[in-house]
């Protein structure tokens, strides 16, 4: 890893806090406008061979997927609702951010999710429409190069083509589509930030199966525009934490950002504003540490909804077998899904999209993952879950003796049968309980209060999900496959899409930041983030981030 | 196990023929960019597999032997494999090579000191021994651990994850394009009687 050794504060007109793609974005956008910007940013720098490195520790099961961001105390969190909030396992704190090791999947928000009020009752609309949302995708499907093709129609409107062609169905995708077209339901190429073809200095993709650690640079990360920002003048300063945003004495702006650097010292960023591009969970943490006399709970929480309204995006899938080849895990990202199910029923189910996966079968694991029953963590485990599978291992076999040459334990075996299995995505409502507080009996590297997650489904995203099972029960079935493994929501943990926690909106009582983004309480603080969204949808929310943040920068822009 | 790449002079692919190997110019500049070579911005820069490590051609040798031992009898390893799939990927972790040399050392030194020669002199089947003697396959693999957990940890998984990432121990799982090999785009659209859909 890499990063700059000056981390002393410079002159600005903009101060970013959070190299993700909304600041990425939002940097970007403003440097090729002649503004100056400084970026902060808690992590670190990656280097082409940390790329490849990430690879290995996604794939070796002895490996720690996240060791090359994480550090214990700095990224401490607690954990109190339903679902287990595992932060650490899902975002990532370096430059680029946790598109890091996102999917890359880019679906837009379709129309009625900016309207779910209006069209249904339910949850607030936002305070903008998809129509004005619409040009801002275009630009970041261009800036990201999104793959995809005009072929879903239950998707929403686009007269534009994407900037690549879709990548081919899978093999596996024909077999789905069979079953599908008999029961009639369609399927549509799935768009994603993955170069189809060689787009914007970046190789097309091929083909390492490793998505969530692509080392090819095929897949986008907001490595990118951070890149492009710093070319365009702006200066990215790596591992600096943000510890409060400090305004002035009547409360009605932002002065500074206080932050600390790798050996202990502390700085006072200035500018003219102020953007919190932190996701949905550091960005309400630190408006929270951020109170003030003014501001008692929390900066810019006069409505009280900093930290609450949380939305993640509750998912389930199935996996059966057949006898016949399925082709899986030759290519490690989903070619197509469904937008059947996406619109919202009255009195019935709500939002939720289908992928067919392509990546069924795992290649890891096996022997190189084989612990002996008398290790002290599974023996534990089995006193404790004594199972008659796991008695009989330990009675029989008590050190899992690895089998060495032809009878080497495989992570899996080339079949017959053949696995495949089909995920869903859907719509989780706010409600005001789901919501990030400041747990202050547990403290950061720096002594702030670590953010505490406390989340649970509710009864629309159980049924809505419940409803998404009984398709993909019915798919499988209609294909003859024996079903093998159902993910209910009872063993989800919190997916990796954080929302609604400073919320838009149109009235300050109740809302955070107004149709721009910025805040209300604050004339020069803006939040470039998945936090803002009013309501989640039931699609990845990254594509709808880099539009918003792109939208932000021009509201800021016409006020510099 | 033939990976089908000419080798330079010294015996180590360059890696311009590492690359070459695998499939011409267009694959080859992604195959170990991150971003392309040709890339505008400075920052946007190509990793470089290891060119330099600590492993002698004893080590090789000892570890291609050791591999025989540890993959299934139908998978011919060749010394080849071993520099460019272990010793010639990106190091992992810090100390990564020197841990696994280290532990290669251990096994040859137990190979001589309990069945009478190095590993290279020893047939498949007694190779397995010398492991399964020092304890081996009986153990977690441990980065930190005893010197079986380590052996385990760094001469047998990173052997097993060298294998499971080519297209030959795919082969073994039934998927001709496995992760971590960027085998291209056209496996995942194949049927299983090789056409297309």
């Amino acid at each position: 890893m890499t990063g700059a050794d000056d981390r002393t504060p410079t002159e600005a007109d903009v101060c970013i806090v959070g190299a993700g793609p909304a600041g990425a974005f939002t940097a970007y956008s403003l440097a090729r406008r002649g503004h100056d910007v400084v970026v902060l940013e808690a992590g670190e720098r990656l280097t082409p061979e940390d790329h490849h490195r990430r690879m290995e520790m996604w794939l070796r099961p002895n490996f720690e997927r996240g060791s090359f961001w994480r550090d214990g105390t700095r990224d401490a969190y607690t954990s109190t609702g339903d679902i287990d909030a595992r932060l650490n396992e899902t975002r990532v704190k370096a430059v680029g951010g946790t598109s890091l090791h996102w999917d890359a999947n880019t679906p837009r928000l379709h129309e009625e999710d900016f309207e779910m009020n209006t069209r249904y009752g339910v949850a607030r609309d936002w305070p903008i429409s998809y129509d004005d949302l619409r040009p801002y995708y275009v630009r970041a499907e261009r800036e990201m190069g999104v793959s995809g093709a005009d072929d879903n129609p239950h998707g929403p409107p686009r007269k534009e083509p994407y900037p690549l062609t879709a990548f081919e169905p899978s093999y596996s995708d024909s077999l789905f589509a069979e079953a599908c077209e008999d029961l009639g339901i369609t399927m549509a190429s799935q768009p994603k930030a993955i170069n189809s073809e060689a787009y914007d200095d970046r190789s097309e993709c091929v083909g390492y199966g490793v998505c969530n650690a692509c080392p090819s640079g095929a897949k986008y990360s907001a490595e990118v525009h951070v890149r492009k920002a710093e070319s365009a003048g702006a200066r990215v300063v790596d591992q600096v934490q943000a510890l409060s945003v400090e305004h002035d004495q009547t409360g009605d702006y932002v002065e500074s950002v206080v932050y600390a650097t790798p050996d202990g010292r502390q700085y006072r960023q200035e500018a003219d504003h102020f953007v919190i591009a932190c996701g949905g969970i550091e960005t309400p943490r630190l408006l929270l540490l951020s109170d003030s006399d003014v501001y008692r709970d929390g900066l810019a929480n006069s409505s009280g909804a900093v930290g609450r309204y949380l939305m993640d995006h509750p998912s389930v899938s199935t996996t059966g077998t057949l006898e016949e080849p399925t082709r899986q895990s030759n290519i490690g990202w989903v070619s197509s899904r469904s937008d059947q199910f996406y619109a919202h029923e009255e009195n019935g189910s709500g939002s939720y999209h289908l992928t067919f996966s392509n990546t069924a079968k795992s290649t890891s694991g096996g022997a190189q993952f084989r612990l002996p029953p008398t290790s002290p963590s599974r023996f534990l485990d089995i006193v404790g879950n004594p199972s008659p599978d796991a008695l009989a291992e330990l009675a029989t076999d008590p050190f899992n003796e690895m089998q060495l040459g032809d009878a080497l334990d495989l992570p899996t075996t080339p079949g017959p049968p053949y696995p495949l299995s089909i995920r869903g995505a859907g719509e989780m409502l706010p409600r005001s309980d789901n919501r990030v507080t400041l747990d202050k009996s547990k403290t950061d590297n720096h002594g702030r209060p670590v953010p505490s997650i406390n989340i649970s489904d509710g009864t629309h995203a159980q049924e809505t999900m419940e409803h998404c099972l009984e398709v993909q029960k019915s798919i499988l079935t209609e294909l003859g496959a024996e079903i093998t493994d159902v993910r209910t929501l009872s063993e989800r943990g919190m997916s990796t899409h954080h929302m609604g926690t400073t919320r838009m909106g149109t009235d300050p009582a109740e809302s955070v930041v107004n149709e721009q983004c910025r805040t209300y309480d604050l004339t020069n603080l803006w939040i470039a983030s998945s936090s803002v969204f009013p309501t989640a949808g039931a699609n990845n929310p990254t594509l709808t981030i880099a539009a918003l943040a792109l939208k932000t920068a021009d509201h800021i822009d016409d006020k510099l | 196990m033939t990976e089908n790449q000419p080798e330079s002079d010294d015996g180590v692919p360059s890696r311009r023929q590492f690359l070459t190997a695998l499939g011409g110019t267009a694959l080859a500049a992604a195959a170990y960019g991150y971003g392309t070579d040709s890339g505008r911005s400075a920052a946007a820069g190509s990793a470089t597999p290891s060119s330099t490590h600590p492993a002698s051609g004893d080590h090789i040798d000892a570890l291609t032997a050791i591999a025989s031992a540890v993959y299934p009898s139908d998978v011919s390893v060749e010394r080849s494999f071993i520099e460019s799939r272990v010793f010639g990927r990106v190091e992992p972790e810090p100390d990564h090579f020197e841990k696994l040399v280290a532990a290669i050392e251990a096994v040859d030194n137990h190979a001589r000191a309990r069945f009478g020669g190095r590993v290279t002199d020893l047939s498949a089947g007694r190779r397995r021994q010398v492991l399964q003697s020092m304890g081996v396959t009986t153990v977690h693999p441990a980065a930190d651990g005893t010197t079986a957990e380590q052996v385990r940890f760094y001469v047998v998984n990173d052997l097993l994850y060298a294998l499971f990432t080519s297209p030959v121990g795919g082969e073994l799982l039934g998927v001709d394009n496995p992760p971590g090999h960027p085998g291209g785009r056209e496996a995942y659209q194949r049927g299983p009687g090789g056409g297309e859909r």
